[in-house]
């Protein structure tokens, strides 16, 4: 593999091994552009990239435009409440303007599931999808599988544990397509309205119950359990989750103690996770940020130099 | 394929400019070395080898990749692979020599001592081709040469190492079809 030929990233499901192997040695490079005092280096130059929120986001909107200014690329924000959006203009519409100022790339978040796909069919840009709906979060994903592979030195043959709203979760449909696809066996775990039917035909294996995943992992994602699903009646209440699947100290004394616990964040401390688990020596919660950047550098490299 | 240099003529030649970089620089103060990627990072590790037999001292070397500097980014195929570079000690006030294989149209180097001045204000940067083949595009020449190959544009440099090549050390001119 010596050629990026894919001008979009659109979802992990697209990407061989060998093109998800290159995203991860080219960030492993990237990393150290961020670590230098002068961090950034002329590759985009005179390249801009758009980032069109449709939802909102501070973590991955903030990492794909430290990314896009490390590469030296020109970046505009866009939010949907300040756009003509709320004017009755359509999605493809505002991206159809956005593109006519000769942009490059398009990172894009939407709340509907397809709406990267949709620009990639009928814009000339390149299309990065920041996340679509529960579908799909890919460079969470890729950066959540960087380091993995940073910390342990390979991602197949390990056990991996998903654990929270697997359901709406675009974190969890990634990641379980990216790991299973690079040799991890993915386990997911959750209060059982909140597993997708079938899951299993994706690759994953199903668990209820965290204590044994706790036992059989080398990572666990742990993943935001949103408030508003107690109203929605998936759970009876935020605390019964805490106890039944929240990940503590005590619980984690069960485990290997090499077991990284991984959060694609904003977390809830106390309810998925306890605060002195989220500081801990096992946490990797930190570095996954940091390598955010990194990654969706190499993501960025990559596609505008597709051709 | 013509045979310009055997494993000796390397051998010689990368000792001799060893003694050149710690003449001129009047030993190892403040000296470091970088090489290019990649067969420029083997010379420089050989070059630091040399000196450190010569010296008894062990100078600093560092690994750089210039792709992401290169002025023709956005004009060849797709992008080439990021390799990582390594420059684990403070450039500031330090005199660099930096290592290629082949001195061409000095592109490469005008991309590295881009990428040099975003780790640092070195005092001095100097320049060790193992072969210089001419055909400069830019203001640039090396201080330190193993070989000047007089070539015509349409010709080529292969340059073998023994780390990267499994092969004996060579410098071959081939005729590009």
């Amino acid at each position: 593999m010596s050629e990026w030929t894919k001008r979009h990233l659109l979802d992990v499901e697209e990407l061989s091994k060998e093109e998800i192997e290159m995203v991860l040695d080219t960030a492993r490079s990237f990393k150290e552009v961020s670590s230098r005092d002068v961090k950034k280096v002329p590759a985009l130059r005179g390249k801009t990239v758009v980032m069109l929120f449709f939802e909102p986001s501070t973590r991955t909107r903030t990492s794909f435009e430290l990314a896009a200014k490390r590469l030296s690329a020109d970046t505009i924000n866009i939010a949907v409440n300040t756009s003509s959006l709320s004017k009755g203009e359509t999605i493809l519409d505002t991206a159809r303007n956005v593109e006519a100022m000769n942009v490059d790339a398009i990172v894009v978040r939407h709340a509907t599931p397809g709406v990267p796909q949709i620009f990639a069919h009928n814009l000339k840009s390149s299309i990065i999808n920041a996340g679509d709906g529960c579908r799909s979060h890919p460079t969470q994903a890729l950066l959540d599988m960087f380091t993995i592979k940073e910390k342990l030195g390979r991602l197949e043959g390990l056990k991996v544990g998903i654990v929270g709203d697997i359901l709406h979760s675009r974190v969890a449909r990634s990641n379980l397509m990216g790991l299973t696809k690079m040799g991890a066996e993915v386990t997911v775990c959750g209060p059982s309205t909140l597993i997708p039917v079938e899951i299993e035909k994706l690759g994953a294996k199903v668990s209820y119950d965290v204590d044994k995943v706790i036992k059989q992992s080398d990572v666990m994602i742990l993943l935001r359990i949103q408030k508003e699903r107690q109203k929605d009646h998936f759970l009876p209440s935020i605390r019964e989750y805490a106890i039944e699947f929240g990940v503590t100290t005590e619980r984690l004394k069960q485990g290997k103690k090499e077991l990284l616990i991984m959060h694609p964040g904003p977390m809830n401390r106390g309810v998925e996770i306890s605060s002195d688990v989220a500081d801990g020596e096992q946490s990797l919660i930190l570095e996954q940020v940091t390598n955010g950047v990194a990654v969706r550098m190499a993501v960025l490299y990559l596609v505008l130099g597709a051709k | 394929m013509t045979k310009i240099m055997d494993s000796d003529l390397v051998r010689r030649a990368i000792i001799r400019i060893a003694h050149e970089i710690l003449e001129k620089n009047k030993g190892i103060a403040q000296l470091c070395i970088i090489g290019i990627r990649t067969r420029g990072v083997i010379l420089a590790a050989r070059i630091a080898k040399a000196i450190k037999e010569i010296e008894g001292q062990a100078v600093p070397v560092g690994i750089l990749d210039i792709n992401l500097y290169r002025d023709d980014l956005t004009l060849v195929g797709s992008q080439p692979i990021i390799r990582e570079t390594l420059i684990d000690f403070d450039l500031n006030e330090q005199k660099v020599v930096l290592v290629d294989d082949v001195l061409f149209t000095g592109r490469t180097i005008r991309a590295a001592l881009d990428a040099i001045m975003d780790f640092g204000r070195p005092s001095s940067i100097q320049l060790a081709a193992l072969v210089d083949r001419g055909h400069r595009e830019l203001p640039i020449r090396a201080d330190y040469v193993g070989k000047n190959i007089p070539t015509a544009l349409k010709q080529n440099v292969k340059v073998v190492l023994s780390e990267s090549d499994n092969e004996e050390d060579a410098v071959y001119l081939e005729e590009n079809k």
